[in-house]
């Protein structure tokens, strides 16, 4: 299994991923979905393996580096460090830096190598199941995806299910796959070809956050002093284990189903790990089993989201839909011919993400104190950098200025929306599921012959519409729930 | 908490069309008709050839979807308001602006010159002023980024009053 990755390219490749990920995670505002996007134009002079590798090593890092930033400056490097603030600043501020590290660093370690266990046993399984799927079974899963997202993906699930929508109606642009008519095109020749990922990736996240970092410049953070990362002591680990073994499932069940990933599995394995604590009253005040629950869960989501990524091609989050975009640039299509054709592929994989969480956990150790240097780079100088980069690698995949002003257009749409509430998130997976719903869902009706209750006689399907209602239905039951305590 | 209702109070009390519920229920009801209007003039396959649904049909269903999905949080945000969002600052507009600059010297002029502009123009409005990081941001990271993507990846950037300078 480990075979293809004793080659010291990869290797050196798997280095880089995980130091550059661990940098994206700790600069807030950046993460791995936008390195992810920023790195995938350089992944073109890779071969396919590498460049896979790299860019989960960075989701790996990238993860975990979020909870630095958050334990030093009291602001998440990424949103699924958002959690770890509640109880990481308040340790910080106690003088206990580097216990909150450590307990971070090995709660994401076990968390992330729990998840890449359940990633190579349960993706194949899930991939053989496929193997029953046609057209109609994978439009109803594609479905699925889409209202999971909406209802428990962050903010409102109607405003998650109207950026879904957008996202296929984006894919839509350009010629139709099945006629060759143009269609949202208005003359222009470039749209024919439809919008890249790239461009709408880059703009959604990188520019509309250097939009939001624009009126944050006024802005002061409060850094905590780190002398030294500390390997938690015997009690932390007696008070916590459970915790992070829950927290390690908890983050790896929400990581599969299609949501943002991280970021929910951290504040469910944060909310977990008080009700089941002893002491609930110390959570919010600095407590280890907040950090714990918060930390193996956010990282336990990385290997749970590659589980539908690569053995149904459903991207189970943001990062994973640019992982998934880079499996396609270099020509592999996931789904259960991988499994059946290319382990060795994937071998390599699951390899790489299990070294990465090592490296992740030696990088932190010993380097958490220059990483968090990092945070010292003034916005002035960091973004306008960063500007240069996005615009450099969004030409680069198709040499067309179009793509840099495509990018700056959902740029400016990408802050308008995370200003009034909408997420981005369902606008790149519903971009990136947009082909296989519409595809699915055409070809479903020629099988049909245009009689669209046939599909309630396949029971795979009708199975995924049920849980689609259920999901759609449990925002509504959540709330009416909240309302009556 | 006292904070977000009484944003919520200050977003209610304004007249309906400048309340931002009303604004982006407007705007993308005003989009999205103007999308389905122009899936009308799609081309369609004529009866004989078509299998399953016309091109048009899946956008036009998305469309209604958005437009029936809008209208819906709107009427949720009568009972609901939304907090009113903080004024947007003067370096947003600035930056924005940049982003025109940027878009205006790139068809002109140069694109490596439309990125050093745009970062000098951000950086200063950003509040740096010290000259060598001035220098860094507009001139020393694009260069270093132009090596890097012309000679390690073999990428050829539109030609401009700069880029030609190397090329030719």
């Amino acid at each position: 299994m480990m075979a293809p990755m004793f080659s010291s390219k990869l290797l050196l490749v798997l280095l880089f991923g995980t130091l550059f990920g661990l940098i994206l995670g700790v600069l807030p505002g950046l993460g791995p979905t936008t390195g992810g996007a920023l790195i995938l134009p350089f992944t073109m002079t890779l071969d396919p393996l590498s460049a896979v590798v790299l860019l989960t090593s960075i989701y790996c890092a990238g993860t975990y580096g979020g909870a630095i930033t958050a334990v030093l400056i009291n602001t998440p490097g990424t949103p699924a460090a958002a959690a770890t603030c509640l109880d990481g600043y308040p340790l910080a501020q106690k003088g206990e830096a580097g216990r909150a590290l450590g307990m971070a660093t090995v709660s994401s370690t076990v968390g992330g190598i729990f998840s890449v266990i359940i990633l190579v046993f349960f993706a194949p399984i899930l991939a053989n199941l496929a193997y029953e799927f046609g057209q109609p079974e994978y439009f109803a899963l594609a479905i699925f995806g889409l209202t999971m997202l909406a209802s428990i993906g962050e903010g409102s699930p109607i405003k998650n299910l109207i950026a879904g929508a957008f996202g296929i109606l984006i894919s839509t642009i350009g010629k139709d796959f099945m006629t060759s008519i143009d269609r949202f095109t208005y003359g222009i020749n470039e749209l024919s070809v439809g919008i890249g990922f790239i461009p709408v990736v880059v703009g959604l996240f990188a520019i509309s956050e250097m939009l939001t970092q624009s009126t944050l410049l006024d802005q002061v953070f409060k850094r905590v002093a780190l002398k030294a990362v500390k390997l938690p002591s015997k009690d932390d680990y007696k008070k916590t284990w459970k915790t992070i073994l829950r927290s390690s499932g908890i983050g790896s069940f929400i990581g599969v189903l299609p949501a943002e990933g991280g970021t929910v599995a951290s504040l469910i394995g944060y909310s977990e790990a008080k009700r089941f604590s002893k002491n609930p009253e110390e959570f919010g005040k600095g407590s280890i089993e907040g950090i714990a629950g918060a930390e193996a869960a956010n990282n336990a989501a990385t290997g749970g989201a590659m589980v539908p990524t690569l053995a149904l091609g459903i991207p189970g989050s943001a990062t994973t839909a640019v992982i998934l975009t880079g499996l396609i640039i270099h020509g592999v299509r996931p789904g259960p011919d991988l499994f059946r054709e290319q382990p060795e592929f994937l071998y390599g994989i699951f390899g790489a993400m299990l070294i990465a969480n090592i490296l992740f956990f030696i990088f932190g150790f010993f380097g958490a104190k220059i990483f968090a240097r990092i945070t010292l780079v003034p916005n002035k100088i960091l973004w306008p950098m960063i500007f240069a980069v996005s615009v450099c690698g969004t030409y680069s995949l198709s040499q067309s200025i179009i793509d840099v002003w495509i990018m700056l257009f959902f740029g400016v749409l990408g802050f308008f929306m995370r200003r009034y509430g909408f997420s981005v998130v369902p606008v790149i997976i519903g971009l990136i599921l947009g082909e296989l719903v519409e595809g699915t869902l055409r070809q479903s009706l020629v099988i049909f012959d245009g009689n669209w209750l046939m599909f309630l006689t396949r029971p795979i399907a009708l199975t995924f519409f049920i849980l689609s209602l259920i999901a759609l239905a449990f925002p509504l039951i959540r709330s009416k729930k909240d309302k009556k305590l | 908490m006292k904070n977000v209702q009484d944003k919520k109070r200050a977003n209610k009390s304004l007249p309906f069309f400048f309340r931002d519920e009303f604004k982006v229920f407007f705007i993308i009801i005003l989009v999205s008709i103007f999308l389905l209007i122009s899936t009308f003039s799609f081309d369609k396959v004529p009866p004989i050839l078509n299998r399953g649904i016309q091109p048009a049909t899946f956008p036009k269903g998305l469309l209604v979807l958005i437009i029936i999905l809008t209208s819906f949080i709107y009427f949720l945000s009568f009972k609901n308001p939304w907090k009113k969002e903080k004024k947007l600052p003067k370096t947003f507009f600035l930056t924005i602006l940049s982003f025109i600059i940027f878009i205006i010297i790139s068809k002109t002029l140069d694109f490596f010159l439309a990125i050093a502009v745009l970062s000098v123009f951000v950086s200063y409005n950003w509040g740096e002023r010290r000259i060598f990081y001035l220098l860094l941001v507009s001139i020393i990271f694009p260069f270093v980024v132009f090596v890097f993507f012309e000679m390690i990846l073999g990428l050829r950037f539109p030609p401009g009053i700069i880029t030609n300078l190397y090329y030719y």
